[in-house]
């Protein structure tokens, strides 16, 4: 079947997607989005985060046909126009928040909802928010430091709404 | 596969009848996972998820109608107040990805006893609204469950909606697992308090075959706390009485051994779930008498 939807403010179709594919599958395999990374398969892990509908959500499991007509944002689409990385990528590299990297993309996104929905967020609130994204390195403490690091930097850091990246 | 997706409760149900195969979707969370490990494939899904209908939750006098496409996200943020049993159950499912998809009725959908929302649904003494092109009808939740993943709906059913009693008093929900996110409860339980109308209520999680109530335990507790004038009163609960309790409780359970954990455990878990779960809650009784 074909699936039709925006991704990272631009509109995208998918052909020949079957129908019990996911959505994380769609973004990897049929539009060359790379970034929410593929692991558990089962919603454990967290490193398939996305917006969907402005949600933050495991994108493997999202059926592909529940996102046709929806608004899908991606690691990729976080950045502002004309900026190299988001508040949240930036405050991740400063504090050394990225080992192997592979827990990165799921991790900034959902930490990019989190600062949204709370600005200054408390330590026990920085954790029931990442408790779904798991780090293999157990690089937790610096990823707890880049949240505080962005949290400094106030709610105008992030882009209103997230924006076209690719 | 086919699928198929319906934007009207009437398609929905149409669909159902035409494919009373069909697995309905809607947060995904339970359904994906069988479809990524190829466990089981379905000849059709039904995606309920363009479905406005099913999405709000509504106040129907002493009730709350949750829709079937209620989030464990939506339960957090709007009903702590009305439904707190419910409310702190949610907060222990998965993740925050996970309670933004995954819905109460898809909990009872799955009907696997280790569902979160079964207890404090037992506890309330909740209603599935259930429909199909024959008509709608209500199943007792305590009907509802009726073996390992199996509930009562034929294969021409859908969830409607989840009709739960606003709280006339203190609610309670634990759960016993290896962290406070992501796990599948080793065992849970839930107690509700109803001092109107001297009530007890009780939900047990994990084990059993099914989510089930512990009769006895709310038959001894009812009595105890009428034969003793103890709903009037302020004082704390004695500890044989929680003891009782908790050993009824334990008693009601119907646990395995699995590798979550031994049934040994879970029984010595959920007796003490059970006192710790009806203190909080008689707290807050005694809390809210003094304030009164």
């Amino acid at each position: 079947m074909r699936v039709t939807l925006t991704v990272n403010g631009a509109r995208r179709e998918a052909d020949g997607v079957w129908e019990g594919e996911s959505l994380l599958y769609v973004l990897r395999e049929r539009l060359a989005l790379p970034g929410a990374k593929n692991a558990c398969e089962q919603g454990e892990c967290g490193s398939c985060s996305v917006y969907l509908d402005g949600t933050l959500v495991c994108a493997c499991l999202v059926l592909a046909g529940q996102a046709e007509g929806r608004d899908v944002v991606t690691v990729e689409g976080l950045r502002s126009d004309g900026e190299a990385l988001s508040p949240v990528q930036e405050a991740f590299l400063e504090a050394g928040a990225v080992q192997c990297g592979f827990c990165t993309p799921g991790l900034v996104v959902a930490v990019d909802d989190l600062l949204r929905r709370i600005p200054t967020p408390s330590d026990a609130q920085i954790r029931e928010a990442l408790a779904g994204n798991l780090c293999r390195c157990t690089g937790y403490e610096k990823i707890l430091d880049a949240v505080r690091l962005a949290s400094t930097r106030g709610p105008g850091a992030l882009p209103a709404e997230p924006e076209a990246g690719l | 596969m086919q699928f198929i997706r319906p934007t009207t409760w009437s398609e929905a149900l149409q669909a159902k009848a035409d494919h009373p195969e069909a697995w309905p979707v809607a947060g995904g969370t339970d359904v994906l996972v069988e479809l990524n490990f190829d466990r089981r494939r379905p000849e059709a899904v039904l995606d309920l998820s363009s479905v406005g209908e099913l999405r709000p939750w509504t106040r129907e006098d002493d009730h709350v109608r949750l829709g079937a496409g209620t989030t464990y996200t939506d339960v957090l943020r709007d009903l702590p107040d009305l439904l707190p049993g419910l409310t702190v159950a949610s907060r222990g499912v998965g993740s925050p990805q996970i309670r933004n998809r995954g819905t109460v009725a898809g909990n009872l959908g799955s009907a696997s006893p280790a569902g979160d929302a079964h207890p404090p649904l037992l506890a309330s003494g909740a209603e599935v609204e259930v429909a199909s092109v024959r008509g709608p009808r209500r199943i007792a939740i305590d009907d509802f469950y009726l073996g390992v993943k199996r509930n009562a709906l034929e294969p021409d059913e859908l969830i409607a909606a989840i009709r739960v009693p606003v709280a006339p008093g203190p609610q309670q929900y634990a759960k016993i697992g290896t962290r406070n996110a992501m796990v599948i409860a080793v065992c849970s339980f839930a107690v509700a308090l109803d001092p109107v109308r001297r009530r007890v209520g009780t939900g047990i999680g994990s084990a059993a075959p099914t989510p089930r109530r512990a009769v006895e335990a709310e038959g001894f507790l009812t009595e105890r706390l009428d034969g003793r004038g103890l709903w009037e009163g302020t004082g704390p609960l004695d500890e044989e009485t929680l003891t009782r309790f908790g050993a009824l409780v334990a008693a009601a359970a119907q646990p395995i051994d699995d590798v979550r954990g031994t049934a040994a455990y879970r029984r010595h878990a959920l007796s003490v779930l059970a006192r710790r779960t009806l203190t909080w809650c008689w707290d807050d009784l005694r809390a809210r008498r003094e304030a009164a």
